[in-house]
């Protein structure tokens, strides 16, 4: 476990104030850092020949309703290569302000699932090209993975998007709307 | 092209390829735009399997998860079970008895080899090599029979449990394995000379879908798709967990990092697996093969009718479920498709508080449009099933 803490003490050293809290519970080396200044951190963590955390991981965020403040947090994984260890990385996102810096110039494999994190959380990424929904589709509503979502919510029906250019079959389309019909004469 | 032939109209067409489509097996959508048969740019739409798997798994207990991990991966699902088994277990801070860690390996293995065996034999048919696909199914279902002896099911297997496996190996398992080891060799012979040096085949895999090591690292993809660019990094050589560091193996590189690589470094596990599998067969210990941490693994059933402490701690682990200390661990294994990880954190109760899994398919799907870019329609299928997306993880 010597080496396992040598990787947290050199980032307190190196960073000093960017981090709030530290653990290696399990063997797990984490950090908690501010959210200010984001960008720099993790291209210390990318750039620096000690550390050299070159492969992105994964990109992921809890929800701590009720439990922690701030209520969201986004979590990396890295991995170095080189050195071969990893690092885990959190960010507390509150529930009025869901905005985290994009690390999209740093890994590309940062785009989908920052998608992700944006579908079911509802964590804005700041310089993200294009954030849309990945998983689901653009007309749900809320975000599934919040604490506060009900698990057997029922999403409304929606209507038929339309495609520039898509040839529309007009046999469908005619029973679709038939359909549509019946539905709202139902509700 | 010649200076006086005439140029098409560069005009580019959209073209929408899935979610229903017979060579991309799997729903999954690619909005093309498309010069010609050139793709220009790509749009890749997953989530047409998204089932909340993680929504799911925190209305559950620890134990009714594991279910629930069989359909990440349907192709592989016991890597799956040993990969949340084991993270749980990093979280329990347990470790399980060598018979067990053998056991695990050993289906670890015939799984990846079964997944191999399906990704080959369906990228190969798909390329018109249709005599290579049923063999290479065939040879799977010879491993299928055994996973299904051992498990009782070809894919809902659920046999690990959180501190052990579900039961032991049967009494001729080895005999069983040896035999169906024989007959895959075989087949993969026959494979090899059908394959290896065909033209067609070579001509429509080599050189296509190629990406740089520098582009793989960005994108964070591992597995095959990696290796193939030449960067060694496998989770059981890197971190090894279970007995692996024990076993002796060879981690098959690429080159180029185009699809023949990529089939090649999967035709060679498929070897390498083998081997593991035979050692472990070969030096697997007695003993138990669950913890006895009344705590995290249910009591036999004659203590639980006949003690009152049995039927205590079978009531608690079934109802409550087990309860797991609060923290947060990441634990990974190497799945047939990658790095497959499981981060989990725990509030101390009976079910996990959040359940993320890194699927490897969800993150190679990511860098697919690098490996589309610039190639042919008919490109795209190769590339694809080289790229061996399983929907049920890619979109959970």
């Amino acid at each position: 476990m010597g080496g396992d803490s040598s990787i947290i003490l050199y980032l307190q050293q190196s960073l000093g104030g960017r981090i709030l809290d530290s653990h290696a519970f399990r063997g797990d080396e984490t950090i908690v850092i501010t959210r200010e200044g984001l960008l720099e951190v993790f291209l210390f963590l990318k750039e620096d020949p000690k550390l050299d955390f070159n492969f992105l991981t994964d990109i992921t965020a809890v929800d701590y309703l009720g439990k922690k403040e701030p209520r969201f947090e986004v979590v990396y994984h890295f991995y170095s290569f080189r050195a071969k260890h990893r690092l885990r990385v959190k960010v507390g996102v509150p529930e009025e302000d869901p905005i985290v810096d994009s690390l999209i110039t740093l890994w590309k494999g940062a785009n989908w699932l920052e998608r992700e994190v944006w579908d079911m959380f509802g964590i804005r990424f700041l310089g993200h090209p294009d954030l849309r929904r990945i998983l689901l589709y653009e007309e749900f509503k809320g975000h599934p993975l919040r604490k506060d979502y009900p698990v057997n919510l029922c999403q409304p029906l929606v209507p038929e998007r339309e495609v520039k250019g898509t040839f529309v079959d007009q046999r469908s389309h005619n029973k679709l709307m038939q359909l549509k019909q019946q539905f709202s004469a139902k509700s | 092209m010649k200076a006086d032939t005439k140029e098409l109209p560069l005009e580019t067409m959209d073209l929408q390829m899935g979610p229903a489509h017979p060579a991309t097996h799997g729903t999954i959508k690619f909005n093309l735009k498309l010069v010609g048969e050139k793709v220009l740019d790509c749009d890749v739409e997953v989530g047409y399997l998204h089932r909340g798997f993680a929504k799911s798994c925190e209305q559950a207990t620890w134990t009714q998860v594991i279910p629930y991990t069989d359909r990440l991966n349907y192709v592989s699902p016991l890597i799956n079970n040993v990969g949340y088994a084991m993270t749980v277990e990093k979280l329990l801070g347990v470790e399980t008895p060598p018979r067990c860690q053998c056991i695990r390996v050993i289906v670890s293995e015939i799984s990846r080899i079964t997944d191999h065996l399906t990704c080959c034999g369906m990228a190969a048919s798909e390329l018109g090599a249709i005599t290579v696909g049923f063999y290479m199914i065939e040879a799977r279902e010879f491993l299928m029979r055994i996973v299904e002896t051992l498990t009782g099911a070809r894919l809902t297997t659920t046999y690990t449990r959180i501190g052990g496996v579900k039961h032991d190996l049967p009494e001729d398992f080895t005999e069983q394995v040896t035999q169906a080891f024989q007959k895959v060799r075989r087949i993969l012979a026959d494979c090899d000379r059908l394959l290896s040096r065909n033209r067609i085949f070579i001509d429509r895999m080599s050189g296509v879908g190629l990406i740089s090591q520098e582009t793989a690292i960005a994108y964070g993809l591992t597995g095959p798709i990696l290796r193939s660019t030449g960067v060694n990094y496998d989770v059981r050589k890197a971190e090894p967990y279970l007995v692996y560091d024990q076993l002796e193996f060879e981690v098959p590189l690429g080159t180029k990092g185009d699809n023949y690589d990529r089939f090649v470094c999967r035709i060679q596990e498929i070897e390498q697996s083998m081997r593991i599998v035979e050692q472990a067969l070969r030096e697997i210990p007695l003993g138990p093969i669950s913890l006895e941490d009344p705590r995290v693994v249910i009591p036999e059933k004659e203590k639980v009718y006949n003690s009152i402490e049995g039927m205590m701690h079978h009531f608690m682990i079934i109802m409550e479920g087990i309860q797991v200390p609060p923290g947060e661990v990441y634990f990974a294994v190497e799945g047939a498709n990658g790095e497959l990880g499981f981060y989990i954190v725990s509030d101390g109760g009976g079910k996990p508080y959040r359940l993320r899994v890194r699927p490897p398919s969800f993150i190679a799907m990511s860098a697919c449009h690098e490996m589309i870019k610039g190639y042919m329609v008919a490109d795209i299928v190769p590339t694809f099933g080289m790229i061996n997306m399983i929907a049920g993880e890619c979109d959970r």
